[in-house]
């Protein structure tokens, strides 16, 4: 136990300032303005592999390090869609995956968000659109917004998270 | 060496060194390959060639592990309406590598299990997408499955049904659990979901443009795919791999091993209740990858081992930087091992759990890492190295309980090992050219391509045609064969340590899927 301890003071606090948004990364600007104003920053995710390599999966996961601390953030990866703001979903979508990805969303209360996620996420990348994929994630459910990268570094991802959060509170701003 | 009758007809293989291979009539297959098991062998993969992409006509191969040595078997069929004998009774593993084959060629064996495995309901039951490709269907709009799970009977058990997609950042699957109570009676696996129809991508890549989709296989496994590609095709085009070429790739490998189990390790810990683990290895995880991504310009090694040699180099400079990275990696795990031995609640969770025994490990062909946590002691950079492997001469980390405990073992020794190959790499990289001119296959060859990655071991056959395309390109991860011994492993445990199981195999599905 003390060498646990030990560790943790010796190691310290090693998160760092999150990204700002990115714009260039919005695909559709849906109304959620909803989601927005009660919960800010707070944020569950449901992520879903959809049909990727796991490539993409290696820098989700590093969101979750303490460098890049997303629940710091306010922001946490949540086991149901039930329970979920967002989704962040990996690609290319296999045509084996396209109805439980759809029923994913389906399960989601509105108002969601969906980020696809990397080359494939956002085009099908090298797999393409073949007798096994479908491509695109927006082959399948609207997407928000589209962050590419084979894999996206985690400072990007964490960007395409916020751009998602932050931009339409900021539109409503600009409105009133 | 065993199969000594054979050896008078046998032809070596291009790519892997001691790769040979057997040309055999239907009733030589089975006593070939029961000739293999006897000798203590190991199926290593099975694929079948389609009568309309192959120079053959339809084919069914099966590449077996002996000592190290790879022996692939060649067995060529009338037409793809015959049936082959299948090898389920001499390698378990066998069973879903023969539905497979029959998912994607028609080409189907003699095993009494007749049920789909990679197909679901993306294309007919009659359309092989090896052969001809299927109709697109429009839009996305695929029917559900209907998969015929075995049924466990008797009072009191119930069926947990599980996924594709699943609780937390993980690949889709489906498990469906038998249990009475909390204790798990069978698991049966369905996967499939993530197929990409990557076989018969590769075909429509030019051969020299392969390794990228390669690298995509599994891509926690970039560096073994990509590294085995690039072997088959220099072999099959007898393409010479310059020295430093080949020191690096061994650097990345050994890079991604260390990546993976670092990653493994913190999982591990969190998923037996303590997040200091997971807070503590991906922050030094996370310092690898920046001061890799410093060094040679990426974090994960997608696109590091190109045809001929590497697309990246390590300065001069940078070395010093990238060893003084991996030794305070080394020392640092050394520390929370210490931390993982002395904490009761972790080594209560990690003892005893998800046991296989030597004796099953060595039936079912357990392999790789958790085989080497069984008592195999195989892993082929020492039991048939390839270059610079042979020059390295890395030291084998095994234990014999079978369970997580043996798992985590296996991971801090091999971490710690892997450490220190990566440093005598650094520090005697040999000056020269980094790759060298691969030129497009012009005919028809065979080449092979074997890498111990940090999971197993990691197989690509690559067939290229009249024109010099690729014919046929088949990809093997080493989960095939231990995603059947998953379901071994957590049969009588709780269903809440069923995660704590699955994550210490760390199995791919991208990988095995395709």
């Amino acid at each position: 136990m003390l060498k646990t301890l030990r560790t943790i003071a010796a190691v310290g606090i090693v998160s760092e300032p999150p990204p700002a948004a990115d714009q260039g990364l919005r695909q559709r600007a849906a109304l959620q303005s909803e989601l927005l104003a009660v919960l800010g920053r707070a944020l569950a995710i449901r992520h879903v592999d959809a049909g990727s390599c796991n490539g993409c999966e290696l820098e989700i996961h590093a969101l979750n390090n303490p460098i890049y601390n997303i629940e710091g953030l306010g922001i946490r990866f949540t086991a149901s869609p039930r329970h979920a703001d967002l989704l962040l979903v990996t690609g290319p979508v296999s045509r084996h995956m396209a109805t439980a990805l759809r029923r994913t969303y389906e399960s989601t209360p509105d108002p969601k968000l969906v980020v696809a996620v990397g080359d494939c996420g956002c085009t099908g990348g090298i797999f393409g659109d073949s007798y096994a994929t479908v491509g695109p994630v927006s082959a399948v459910i609207p997407v928000d917004v589209a962050v590419p990268g084979c894999p996206p570094h985690p400072e990007r991802l964490l960007q395409a998270i916020l751009t998602a959060v932050t931009s339409e509170r900021t539109g409503i701003a600009r409105r009133s | 060496m065993p199969l000594t009758r054979w050896s008078s007809r046998s032809k070596a293989l291009h790519g892997s060194p001691g790769a040979w291979t057997v040309t055999v009539a239907q009733r030589e297959w089975l006593a070939a390959a029961t000739e293999a098991a006897a000798a203590g062998g190991q199926l290593l993969s099975l694929w079948s060639t389609a009568t309309s992409r192959g120079a053959l006509g339809p084919t069914v191969w099966a590449a077996l592990l002996i000592d190290g040595r790879l022996l692939v078997l060649e067995l060529q069929l009338a037409d793809s309406a015959q049936t082959y004998r299948g090898l389920q009774e001499l390698f378990p593993a066998a069973a879903r590598m023969q539905r497979a084959a029959a998912d994607l060629t028609g080409i189907r064996s003699d095993a009494a299990d007749v049920r789909p495995w990679l197909r679901h309901r993306a294309w007919p039951a009659d359309v092989y997408p090896l052969e001809m490709l299927p109709p697109t269907p429009t839009g996305a709009d695929v029917p559900v499955d209907a998969y015929a799970f075995v049924r466990v009977d008797g009072t009191g058990v119930h069926e947990i049904p599980v996924g594709p997609v699943h609780a937390g950042i993980i690949e889709p699957g489906h498990f469906r659990f038998s249990v009475v109570g909390e204790k798990v009676l069978r698991l049966e696996e369905r996967l499939g979901y993530v197929h990409k129809g990557i076989e018969r991508r590769f075909t429509e890549l030019p051969a020299v443009e392969g390794h990228r989709l390669a690298a995509r296989i599994s891509g926690d496994s970039a560096v073994a795919f990509s590294w085995a590609y690039c072997q088959a095709l220099e072999g099959l085009v007898e393409a010479p791999v310059p020295d430093r070429a080949l020191r690096l790739r061994a650097l990345f490998l050994e890079v991604e091993r260390v990546q993976n189990h670092l990653g493994d390790l913190g999982a591990l810990g969190n998923d037996a209740g303590f997040a200091f683990g997971l807070v503590q290895f991906s922050r030094l995880k996370e310092q690898l990858l920046r001061t890799l991504d410093a060094c040679v310009g990426q974090r994960y090694l997608l696109d590091a081992i190109v045809p001929g040699g590497v697309a990246v180099d390590i300065a001069d400079g940078a070395v010093g930087t990238l060893v003084a990275c991996v030794q305070r990696t080394a020392t640092a795990a050394r520390a929370l091992r210490a931390i993982y031995d002395d904490h009761a609640g972790v080594r209560d969770r990690f003892a005893g759990t998800g046991e296989v025994r030597p004796e099953l490990a060595r039936r079912l062909g357990l392999t790789g890492l958790a085989g080497r946590a069984s008592g195999l002691g195989r892993d082929l950079r020492i039991d048939n190295p390839w270059p610079p492997y042979d020059a390295l001469r890395p030291v084998l980390c095994t234990r014999t309980e079978g369970d997580v405990a043996a798992r985590v073992a296996v991971r801090f020794d091999e971490l710690e090992e892997s450490c220190r190959l990566i440093t005598g790499l650094l520090n005697a990289l040999p000056a020269g050219a980094l790759r060298t001119a691969v030129p497009a296959p012009a005919g028809p060859g065979f080449g092979v391509g074997l890498i111990e990655g940090w999971r197993g071991p990691v197989f690509i056959a690559l067939q290229t045609g009249e024109t010099g395309g690729v014919s046929r390109c088949h990809a093997h991860d080493p989960s095939w064969q231990n995603w059947p011994v998953l379901e071994h492993a957590v049969i009588g445990n709780i269903v809440p340590d069923f995660p704590l199981i699955n994550k210490s195999f760390n199995l791919s599905y991208s990988g095995h899927d395709l």
